[in-house]
C-alpha cells in the first residue's frame, strides 16, 4: 500500500511522460525516444496502481493473467499487421478504447465504494455525470470505430448510406442522450444507465454510415478525439490524473488531425460529418460525358520519358496501397537514381485513409523520409520538374480545384502537377475519383495514362528502364 | 473556504488541452500515422480504472459483475497498449534518413 498522495504523484509523472511521447513525435529522430517515455509511463501508471490497492489475492492473480491474454493478442497483431492496413488496425484499435471506458463506467456504477464514489443509488452527483459522459462517449467511439472498420476493410460498401430524416433522427437522439442523463442524476435509476449506453452504441453507429471511403482520414481522427474524451471523463470519475491529462491530450491531438484533414479537402468539419458527399455530385457528372481523347501509352514509354528527364516528382495516393506498389516503386526510383535522375515525393494531406498513410507506406519501402515532401515544400517545384509520376491519385491532383468555382472539390488545395512538362498517369481506367468529377488533366496535351495495375505498370517500367 | 477538489483536476484537465494543443502542431505531419498509434495506446491507461474495478471485489468473490467488467476491460486495454506501443515503434523503425555514402 502507498499513499494516495504518493501515487498521484506517480500518476503525474506518468502523465509528463505521455506529453514527451507526444512531443518527440516531431521529428523522426526524437520519435523512438518519445515512444519509449511512453512505456516507461505506462509501465508507472500499471504499477502504482496495484501498489495504491494493494490487493495481492487471487484477484490479483486474474488481473496478470488478462493482462498478459490482452497483451498477447495485441503484441502479435503489431507484429503481423501489414503497414497498408494501419488505418483499419487504428479505427480497431479505437474502438478497444472506447469498450474498455463503457466497462469500466459500469464497473463503476454497479460498485462505486470500490471508487469512493458512494453507494449503489446513492452515487455522487458528479461522479455519476463523469460516468455517464465517459460511458457514452465510450460507447459512441465503439460502435462508430466498429464502422469505419468494417468499411476500410471493404466489408461494409465505402459508399455513403443515406435515408431521409437522417439528421433529425441523429439530433433527436443526441437530445435524449443529455435528457437521460439529467434523469440519470435525479433518479439514480440503473436502468436509464443502461438505456443511455444503448443508445450511445446506436448514436455511433448511425454517425458514421452516412460518410464515404475517402473522407476516413477526418473520421478516424474524430474517432481518435472521441476516444480522449471518453478516456478524460473516466479519469474525472476515478479522480485520476493521469487519466485526465492523457484524455486532454489525446482528445485535442486528434481534434487537431480532423482539422487539418478537413484543411486538407478544404471542406467544413460538419460538411463532413453530415456526410453523403460525392452521391449528389454523381448527377451532373453524367450530362457532359462526350468522348474525349486520351493519350495512352505503356510501360516503353513512360520508361522512354523518365530516362530522359533530370528530375521526377511521384504523386502517390490511395490507390498505391491498394495495389501494394510501395515496393515496386522505390525499385523504380532506385533504377532512376542511378541514371542520375532526381526523384522526390508529393504528398497530399489527405492522400490515403489516415492522416500521413503515405509516408508510412513509403518508409516502409525503404524510402529515405528527406526525400518525401508535403504539399507545400514541394507544391513550386512541379514548375521545374520533368516528369510528374502520379501513381493511384487522382482528385488531388485535379486543376479544376483552382479553376471552376462550380467544381464540388473548388478551393481545396492541389498538387500543381499539370505545371509539369510531362504527366504520366498510372490507373486502372478513365473513372472520376472520390469527388465523382472527371480530370482534366488526363486529356492534357502532355498527358500520357498507363492503364494498369499500379504495381505491375511499375515493375514493368523498372524492367525497360 | 475550501476549493473543491474537482476545480483542481478541471484546471489540471484544461491545462492539458492546451499542452496538448501546442504539442500535437509541433508534430511533422510525416509521422501523423505514428501519432495516431500512440495516442491510441496512451490512451488506454484507462487500465487503471479496470485494474481498481477488478481487484476492488470483497474476500471470496474474485468474480462479482463489477469486476468481471474490469477484467473484461483490463484484457481490452491491454490489446491496446502492446498493439499500440509495439506498432508505433515498427513504424518509427521504418523512418530512415538517406545514407551519406549514396552517390
Amino acid at each position: 500500500m502507498i499513499s494516495a498522495n504518493l501515487s498521484a504523484i506517480f500518476y503525474l509523472i506518468s502523465g509528463v511522460l505521455f506529453i514527451l511521447a507526444l512531443r518527440g513525435l516531431s521529428s523522426p529522430e526524437t520519435s523512438r525516444q518519445g515512444n519509449l517515455y511512453g512505456i516507461i509511463g505506462m509501465v508507472i501508471a500499471i504499477t502504482v496502481t496495484f501498489l495504491s490497492v494493494g490487493n495481492f489475492s487471487s484477484g490479483f492473480i486474474y488481473v496478470i493473467i488478462f493482462l498478459l491474454v490482452g497483451g498477447a493478442i495485441g503484441a502479435f497483431i503489431a507484429f503481423k499487421i501489414p503497414m497498408t492496413a494501419m488505418p483499419e488496425l487504428v479505427a480497431g484499435f479505437h474502438s478497444l478504447v472506447g469498450l474498455a471506458a463503457v466497462f469500466v463506467a459500469i464497473s463503476a456504477f454497479i460498485n462505486p465504494e470500490a471508487f469512493n464514489l458512494g453507494f449503489p443509488g446513492k452515487i455522487k452527483l458528479a461522479s455519476l455525470i463523469e460516468m455517464s459522459i465517459g460511458a457514452a462517449v465510450g460507447a459512441i467511439t465503439f460502435s462508430g470505430s466498429i464502422i469505419a472498420f468494417l468499411k476500410l476493410q471493404g466489408i461494409m460498401s465505402g459508399a455513403p448510406i443515406t435515408f431521409k430524416g437522417q439528421h433529425l433522427i441523429n439530433a433527436l437522439i443526441l437530445i435524449s442522450i443529455v435528457f437521460l442523463t439529467y434523469f440519470l442524476c435525479v433518479s439514480q435509476n440503473s436502468n436509464l444507465f443502461w438505456i443511455l449506453i444503448g443508445i450511445s452504441f446506436l448514436i455511433g453507429f448511425l454517425l458514421i454510415i452516412p460518410i464515404g471511403g475517402a473522407d476516413m482520414p477526418v473520421v478516424i481522427s474524430m474517432l481518435n478525439s472521441y476516444s480522449g474524451w471518453a478516456a478524460a471523463g473516466i479519469g474525472f470519475t476515478l479522480e485520476n490524473t493521469a487519466l485526465i491529462i492523457t484524455g486532454a491530450l489525446v482528445g485535442s491531438s486528434g481534434a487537431i488531425l480532423s482539422y487539418i484533414m478537413c484543411k486538407g479537402m478544404n471542406r467544413s468539419f460538419f460538411n463532413v460529418i453530415l456526410g453523403g458527399f460525392g452521391a449528389t455530385e454523381q448527377s451532373s457528372k453524367d450530362k457532359n460525358k462526350e468522348q474525349r481523347p486520351v493519350k495512352s501509352g505503356n510501360a516503353d514509354d513512360a520508361a522512354f520519358l523518365m530516362k530522359n528527364a533530370s528530375s521526377v516528382i511521384i504523386v502517390p495516393g490511395y490507390g498505391m496501397a491498394v495495389a501494394q506498389a510501395q515496393h515496386a516503386l522505390r525499385e523504380m526510383v532506385d533504377t532512376l537514381k542511378k541514371n542520375g535522375i532526381k526523384v522526390s515525393y508529393a504528398i497530399h494531406p489527405v492522400a490515403g485513409r489516415m492522416p500521413g498513410h503515405m509516408n508510412v507506406l513509403l518508409a516502409e519501402a525503404n524510402v529515405p523520409y528527406d526525400e518525401v515532401f508535403e504539399l507545400e515544400e514541394i507544391n513550386n517545384d512541379f514548375a521545374n520538374a520533368d516528369v510528374a509520376f502520379v501513381i493511384g491519385a487522382n482528385d488531388v491532383t485535379n486543376p479544376v480545384a483552382k479553376t471552376d468555382p462550380q467544381s464540388p472539390i473548388y478551393g481545396m488545395p492541389v498538387l500543381d502537377v499539370e505545371k509539369c512538362k510531362s504527366v504520366l498517369f498510372v490507373k486502372r481506367s478513365l473513372s472520376p475519383g472520390y469527388a465523382g468529377i472527371d480530370n482534366d488533366l488526363f486529356y492534357k496535351e502532355n498527358t500520357l495514362m498507363l492503364f494498369a495495375d499500379a504495381k505491375k505498370m511499375t515493375e514493368d517500367i523498372t524492367k525497360n528502364l | 473556504m475550501e476549493i473543491d477538489p474537482f476545480i483542481f483536476r478541471l484546471s489540471i484537465f484544461i491545462l492539458s488541452i492546451f499542452v496538448g494543443y501546442y504539442v500535437v502542431w509541433s508534430v511533422t505531419p510525416s509521422l501523423h500515422t505514428p501519432l495516431m498509434s500512440v495516442t491510441n495506446a496512451i490512451s488506454s491507461v484507462i487500465i487503471v480504472g479496470a485494474i481498481i474495478a477488478a481487484l476492488a471485489s470483497t474476500e471470496g468473490n474474485t468474480f462479482s459483475s463489477a469486476s468481471l467488467f474490469g477484467y473484461l476491460a483490463i484484457t481490452l486495454a491491454a490489446v491496446n497498449i502492446f498493439g499500440g506501443f509495439l506498432v508505433t515503434q515498427r513504424m518509427l523503425a521504418m523512418y530512415k534518413k538517406k545514407k551519406k555514402d549514396k552517390k
